[in-house]
């Protein structure tokens, strides 16, 4: 395991370029999803008013 | 011709509904293809007989440095289509590329710098591939600063796409720099002539990643370009059955 960690003497690099792009994967899933809830909820909020002030 | 699956692609609920259902069919292929890739490529792959386990960033570079580039011509082609056709929803998915191609524009630039210094003693050189790779990324830059410049959404769709259309002109010089100029950056490895040039057990798992993140990307547009629809759609009546 730990032979498989040391990467041949590569990992200080090799590691942080897979944290980097791990972050990326993550970070963008995040990023998405917050936008479309909030973007529902806005278009919900909308809604709530329209049929309050309709009423 | 038919043209009803054109105005089709050009309706919002259409295109918000359909967004809905592709999305868990790109997302859960991509997880299993970039496992499957991380497993081969970390575990599986021999090391190289020059670079030893160092080649193995190639599997999260390379992914990173395609996507970036596909993303670009992605948003450059909706972009055109956005301007020539007027079709809102195309400036819509324009618009939902620019941030996640700069996040893999970066990635392939760090992880690029990390791979250089081990391999060519430097983590940056003014190299016509790396200097191409980061007026990308502040193409990217603009073409976000530029939409979040300009209030009116027509003016920024128009103006945004203007730009994006034009920074196309970066793409061939990406993908060509290292056979116009002398460049430090290894020519495409994957083919040569036909062939792979790598060993299968190798390129194997580096397919599998480009694979993998190509559809993670299309998983991702799908659920900003759902949100980007809901945000330009102030009034539509169909609305109602969509954020129930």
């Amino acid at each position: 395991m730990s032979e498989f960690l040391a990467m041949g003497g590569y990992a200080q690099f090799l590691w942080p370029a897979y944290a980097l792009a791990l972050l990326a994967l993550v970070v963008n899933v995040v990023v998405a999803r917050r936008a479309l809830q909030a973007a529902r909820a806005e278009v919900a909020r909308r809604l709530a008013m329209q049929d309050g002030a309709g009423e | 011709m038919d043209w009803t699956w054109f105005h089709k692609f050009g309706s919002p609920p259409h295109v918000y509904r359909l967004a809905g259902v592709l999305t868990p069919w790109f997302a859960w292929p991509a997880v299993a293809a970039i496992l499957a890739g991380l497993y081969g490529g970390l575990v599986l792959a021999p090391p190289d007989y020059q670079q030893g386990d160092g080649f193995r960033i190639i599997y999260v570079h390379a992914p990173s440095a395609w996507l970036s580039v596909m993303i670009y011509a992605t948003m450059a082609a909706a972009a055109f289509v956005g301007l020539v056709w007027r079709m809102k929803v195309a400036h819509a998915v324009a618009a939902s590329c620019a941030g996640i191609g700069a996040w893999f524009t970066a990635v392939s630039l760090v992880t690029g710098m990390l791979w250089g210094k081990p391999m060519w003693g430097t983590y940056w050189v003014w190299d016509p591939r790396l200097t191409a790779q980061l007026i990308l990324l502040l193409l990217f830059f603009g073409y976000m600063a530029l939409r979040a410049g300009i209030d009116d959404l027509g003016r920024a769709d128009r103006a945004s796409a203007v730009l994006a259309v034009v920074g196309l002109v970066n793409v061939p010089i990406i993908r060509f720099s290292v056979d116009w100029w002398n460049s430090i950056h290894q020519a495409p490895s994957v083919m040569k002539l036909g062939r792979p040039t790598m060993p299968m057990d190798m390129l194997v798992p580096l397919l599998l990643m480009l694979l993998g993140f190509t559809l993670y990307f299309a998983a991702v547009l799908m659920v900003r370009l759902r949100a980007e629809v809901l945000r330009r759609e102030r009034n539509a009546s169909w609305l109602k059955e969509a954020v129930l």
